[in-house]
């Protein structure tokens, strides 16, 4: 095990820490992220205040005037790394709840997707090839963050990967589902942006009047499904 | 019952504390951008310190006090004057129904924390009033105050007394005020403590000695999200990409143009960027009122002695709330303290 390998806790200021449980990006290393995750939002120390989980780590955020902290320490960081120890232990890299899967009804190519043709020919593929491969898949959600609700996707098929485009759009509808390299997403709240838009989903991925206000969050599981206008229409009439 | 806008100048916005708990979500904190004046500005009109305020950024604001209020202004100062008459800052006003705040002309300072008894009163959106614009949740609409906005405020909430009988002037100040030597040391060109990040030895050598050791002007392009700095340009050993993870207000991150950016309060949840340095909690205030065009300078500290500061301001806020509290009760405006 190499040294960026390692687990590791470093502060983040006064008030957070990151703990880092590897080095290198993948699905089994992010069950030991949710895992410590759901570990301290279940069982939280006196002046815990929140968790934001990623690919690697968990920044975890404090109130350190809350902490319980015992008359001989003087560090605070060192008292919460060592909290901290403790939750760590025996987290297995394995999921320790039934994954779950999250169906996202996609209407693919269109005016809803208006970049799907580029996509296609990009990759000298069919339209129909595009979407099949794009919605065979199941993906990780790794993160939640850039924008709220916005999921960070593991696993594109790289045979439907695509460059930006050269010059982004102002305004990208909500819903947009996007491909940028060897990734893809879906825009929660209309923002610029230059990812290749391939279709749109009726669900609001952000949903401030809920809670939680996100559809997804950090360790769960989408597949995209294809569906036609009209379904796009009646799902969407059913959410409002 | 309230406040119009007359003009909104370069940016005002409604914050409270901020939006905990749904970091996870991808949904930022938000808050101040000072908040020592925040949080002062709200006791000095008997607020809880948590109560949603109107954050002034620059000079050129303009507002219509639809009722009689006591107001506090604290932070940055533009030159406030009701009806034409200057405002004390940093101490309770008892503001005449109909009068009119203008800010007319920066002095010092890069934001002024307007807060008014009972509190700003809109929807709280997830726990918190704070605007977030990008998402187009809290405050105002989700959005910067505008010309002609209905700001209303909290009746039941004001927990001063009125003064009576009413005078004939704009307005009534009490004779004391939060002392300067209690109040952070806002400086044109401050020096700003820092504890070295976790990337900082991924920096070569001359980058993490120009960090310390040069001038950092605050460029225009600065704002609530980050300040983004210009000066030297600071340089890995060698590029490499980084994995995005938490940050926070304070981070500073430098990416591949070799230019930092310290987090503010509008900052993502989380970052790609190698973190060369934290800003110290304790001279964040002094940063949120340095202005686009001045220059600072990093000096580091350790992370205890960072931890020491944040624990000493901390303490001594506490007793500021403490004292103005009762100097409030002395003078007969507030009836009980918490």
């Amino acid at each position: 095990m190499n040294r960026s390998e390692a687990r590791r806790v470093v502060p983040l200021g006064e008030s957070a820490v990151v703990v880092h449980l590897g080095g290198t990006v993948s699905e089994d290393l992010h069950h030991k992220v949710q895992a410590l995750t759901r570990r301290m939002e279940a069982n939280p120390f006196q002046g815990f205040v929140e968790c934001v989980p990623a690919f690697t780590t968990v920044t975890v955020f404090y109130d350190p005037f809350e902490l319980d902290l015992p008359l001989h320490e003087t560090g605070r960081f060192d008292y919460v790394r060592s909290l901290l120890e403790t939750y760590m232990a025996d987290i297995q890299e394995m999921p320790d709840a039934e994954p779950v899967v999250i169906d996202i009804p996609v209407c693919y190519g269109g005016g809803f997707g208006p970049d799907l043709e580029e996509v296609a020919s990009i990759n000298n593929l069919a339209i129909e090839d595009v979407v099949r491969i794009h919605s065979a898949q199941t993906y990780l959600v790794y993160a939640v963050g850039f924008a709220p609700g916005f999921p960070y996707l593991g696993g594109l098929d790289e045979r439907i990967a695509a460059p930006r485009k050269q010059s982004p759009r102002l305004a990208i509808p909500a819903g947009s589902v996007g491909i940028a390299g060897t990734q893809t997403g879906i825009y929660p709240v209309e923002t610029p942006g230059g990812w290749q838009i391939i279709g749109r989903t009726p669900l609001p991925l952000f949903r401030p009047d809920q809670d939680p206000p996100a559809l997804l969050r950090g360790g769960e599981y989408i597949r995209f499904r294809q569906i036609n206008a009209a379904e796009y229409e009646r799902i969407k009439g059913a959410q409002s | 019952m309230s406040i119009t806008v007359i003009k909104p100048g370069l940016m005002a916005t409604i914050q409270d504390l901020g939006r905990s708990g749904y970091g996870k979500y991808g949904i930022i904190v938000s808050g101040p951008m000072d908040r020592f004046a925040h949080r002062t500005a709200n006791w000095l009109v008997g607020n809880g310190e948590g109560d949603a305020l109107i954050e002034v950024t620059w000079s050129g604001m303009s507002v219509h006090m639809e009722r009689e209020m006591w107001v506090a202004l604290t932070g940055g100062d533009f030159s406030p004057q009701l009806d034409g008459v200057p405002v004390p800052m940093w101490r309770p006003v008892f503001v005449r129904r109909g009068s009119t705040l203008t800010f007319t002309g920066p002095k010092s300072g890069c934001r002024t924390y307007l807060a008014v008894a009972g509190g700003i009163d809109v929807p709280e959106v997830l726990g918190s009033r704070s605007t977030y614009i990008r998402a187009g949740i809290g405050g105002m609409k989700g959005r910067a105050l505008r010309k002609g906005d209905i700001i209303p405020v909290g009746t039941g909430k004001g927990r001063l007394r009125h003064p009576s009988p009413r005078g004939t002037q704009p307005f009534d100040a009490v004779r004391w005020a939060v002392p300067a030597s209690e109040r952070p040391a806002y400086h044109e060109h401050p020096c700003i403590r820092i504890v070295r990040g976790p990337q900082f030895g991924d920096f070569d050598e001359g980058s993490q000695l120009a960090l310390l050791q040069h001038d950092f002007r605050i460029t225009p392009q600065s704002d609530r999200m980050g300040y983004r700095l210009e000066g030297p340009r600071l340089q890995l050993h060698r590029p490499q990409e980084y994995i995005s993870e938490g940050v926070t207000i304070g981070t500073v991150q430098v990416p591949s143009d070799g230019l930092p950016i310290v987090l503010m309060a509008d900052r993502q949840t989380l970052g790609g960027y190698p973190k060369i340095a934290q800003v110290a909690g304790a001279d964040l205030p002094v940063l949120a009122q340095t202005r686009p065009g001045s220059t600072l300078r990093f000096k580091e500290i350790g992370q205890t002695e960072a931890e020491q500061l944040w624990m000493e301001q901390g303490i001594r806020l506490r007793q500021l709330a403490r004292m103005i509290a009762l100097k409030l009760k002395e003078d007969g405006w507030l009836d009980r303290m918490d």
